[in-house]
């Protein structure tokens, strides 16, 4: 069995109340189409939420889309519940509506990178398959 | 002893899914010792049926219902994996977003990987995980099955096949294999017009193929009732209608899940059927281990060499799988792979 062949595991979701899902879904679609497997969480989830979500699909990479203008406030705390759980070691990408004097604030904040409207797929793709390592997982001990 | 496998402590469950799912030798051995200490614990439930017919939503209303009753519930939900790419998009969560966040659920998504059979290969064993952690009802829903999707009678206790109105008629429903693993079939989308019908022409059709094996006809709900399964011999398939969206005939679901479940635990046919279900998970782990060694020992390029030539038609598949085992059976029986 060849274990680094496996396909990433990613999870795309869109925190809070922002309703324009169209670019998570382009997203979750190019990734799958680069080989992917993309769980979504849809609309309307909370850091906690997602951080689970994380935790229970023992994902590779998240994405979050969010075009709400709530960035600042929302990202960050994605940040934080996935570090609660121990999971501060995933990359979290994020896409959408994120002015350029934000994305400073962003990255201080744990996000890894910040994908703005008219990024093409390729580009997004690559970075994801490139910095996105596949966790070194210690198997659970059988005794 | 570490950290003992449980639902309370669910990323190292989580990371136990994910080796086990990839094959990693040490998840392997460590699910065959699970397997032997965990004996029929958990109620597991297959969730089969159309495309969109509303499965993630009725096990989302379902696991709400289980766990005002304090029960846990894990989901296992199974999408197909592009043939091209390998790649998936796993949307089942979607659904289930009212449960998640409480940590007596546990919810994974997983890719067919191109497994034939509407669930992944590594399902059972991830099954046997989700087990020994000790959830009370485990959910598998499978991907939105066709008529041939059955390997899900392989691995559930209870199936629950979920069709909906308007998806086509009545000879439709007789001619699909999926109801003929029903032990519950559920009409989903009770909402819309024309589920009554549906339910009677699912109920007419159970009933055909009930007669030629000797069985009662089946009980039909008018209503969002459980159809009381009844006899001691056999078990009487219920055609139950629920609107998942709406909360509506769910109580009515658990309650036959609980009865099927009971009754599989007093009757003969519930051991027969325990048997059946293992001997028909050897033969297809038998399968996966031939064919696996069987492709370690094929030499190299020859199966490629066969394959241009029944292209051409200058010679026959079944020839070329022959010819390719004869050579390797002397390997195969003298490795142990
Ligand atoms: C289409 C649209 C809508 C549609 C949404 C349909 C849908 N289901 O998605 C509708 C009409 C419903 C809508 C409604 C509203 N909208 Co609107 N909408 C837009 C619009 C015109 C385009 C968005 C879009 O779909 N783009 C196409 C996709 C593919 O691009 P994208 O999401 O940016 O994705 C790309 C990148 O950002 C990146 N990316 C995105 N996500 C991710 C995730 C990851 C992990 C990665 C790596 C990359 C990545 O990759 C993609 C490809 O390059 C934008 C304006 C604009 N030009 O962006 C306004 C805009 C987003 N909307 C806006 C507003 C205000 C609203 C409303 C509040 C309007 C109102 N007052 O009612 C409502 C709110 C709806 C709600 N419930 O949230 C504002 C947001 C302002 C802000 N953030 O400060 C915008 C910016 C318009 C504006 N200039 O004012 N909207
Ligand atoms: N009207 C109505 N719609 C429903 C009901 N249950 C589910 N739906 C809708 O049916 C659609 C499909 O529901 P899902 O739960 O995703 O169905 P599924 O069978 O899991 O779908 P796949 O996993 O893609 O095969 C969604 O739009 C649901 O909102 C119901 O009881 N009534
Ligand atoms: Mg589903």
């Amino acid at each position: 069995m060849v274990l680094c062949m496996r396909p990433l595991r990613i999870l795309i979701a869109k925190p809070g109340l922002d309703g324009h899902d169209r670019g998570a879904k382009i997203i979750a679609r190019a990734l799958r189409d680069a080989g992917m497997e993309v769980i979504y969480t849809g609309l309307r989830q909370t850091p906690e939420m997602i951080a689970e979500a994380a935790l229970q699909e023992d994902v590779d990479a998240v994405g979050l889309s969010i075009l709400s203008g709530a960035h600042n406030t929302l990202l960050p705390r994605v940040v934080e519940a996935l570090r609660a759980r121990g999971l501060g070691d995933i990359p979290v990408f994020a896409g959408g509506i994120i002015p350029e004097e934000d994305v400073p604030f962003l990255k201080a904040h744990g996000i890894t990178e910040v994908f703005g409207p008219g990024t093409p797929l390729e580009t997004i793709v690559h970075f994801i398959e490139t910095h996105t390592p596949r966790r070194a997982r210690p198997e659970p001990s059988a005794t | 002893m570490s950290e003992q496998l449980s639902w309370r402590a669910p990323r190292a469950l989580a990371r136990l899914l994910t080796a086990i799912e990839n094959g990693a030798p040490e998840a392997l051995a460590q699910v065959q010792t699970l397997y032997r200490q965990t004996a029929h614990r958990a109620h597991i439930v297959g969730i089969t049926g159309v495309p969109g017919g509303g499965k993630s939503t009725l096990v989302a209303a379902l696991t709400r219902a289980l766990r005002e009753q304090s029960r846990t519930v894990a989901v296992l939900s199974v999408d197909p994996s592009s043939p091209f790419t390998r790649g998936a998009i796993l949307g089942d969560r979607i659904r289930m977003r009212g449960i998640s966040g409480d940590p007596g659920v546990f919810i994974r998504s997983l890719a067919s990987r191109s497994a034939p059979g509407g669930i992944a290969a590594a399902t059972a064993d991830m099954v046997t995980a989700l087990d020994a952690a000790g959830f009370d009802v485990i959910f598998v829903e499978t991907v939105g099955a066709g008529q041939d999707d059955v390997a899900i009678a392989r691995l559930a206790e209870t199936v629950v096949v979920v069709e909906a109105p308007g998806l086509g008629d009545d000879i439709q429903a007789i001619k699909a294999g999926l109801i003929e693993i029903a032990d519950i079939l559920v009409v989903n989308k009770a909402d819309l017009p024309d589920a009554q019908r549906t339910a009677q022409n699912l109920a007419a059709a159970l009933a055909l193929g009930f007669e030629t094996q000797g069985h009662h006809g089946p009980s039909l709900a008018s209503s969002p009732q459980a159809g009381a399964p009844s006899g001691r011999a056999g078990w009487r398939v219920p055609v139950l209608l629920t609107s998942a969206a709406h909360d509506q005939g769910v109580a009515a679901l658990i309650d036959a899940l609980q009865q099927h479940r009971a009754w599989l635990e007093t009757s003969e046919e519930g051991k027969h059927r325990r048997l059946r279900q293992a001997e028909a998970e050897i033969r297809a782990r038998l399968y996966a281990q031939l064919m696996r060694a069987a492709l370690a020992h094929i030499e190299h390029g020859a199966l490629e060499r066969w394959a241009a030539q029944c292209a051409q038609h200058r010679a026959h598949p079944e020839e070329a799988a022959r010819a390719l085992l004869q050579a390797i059976l002397p390997k195969l029986c003298s490795s142990s792979t």
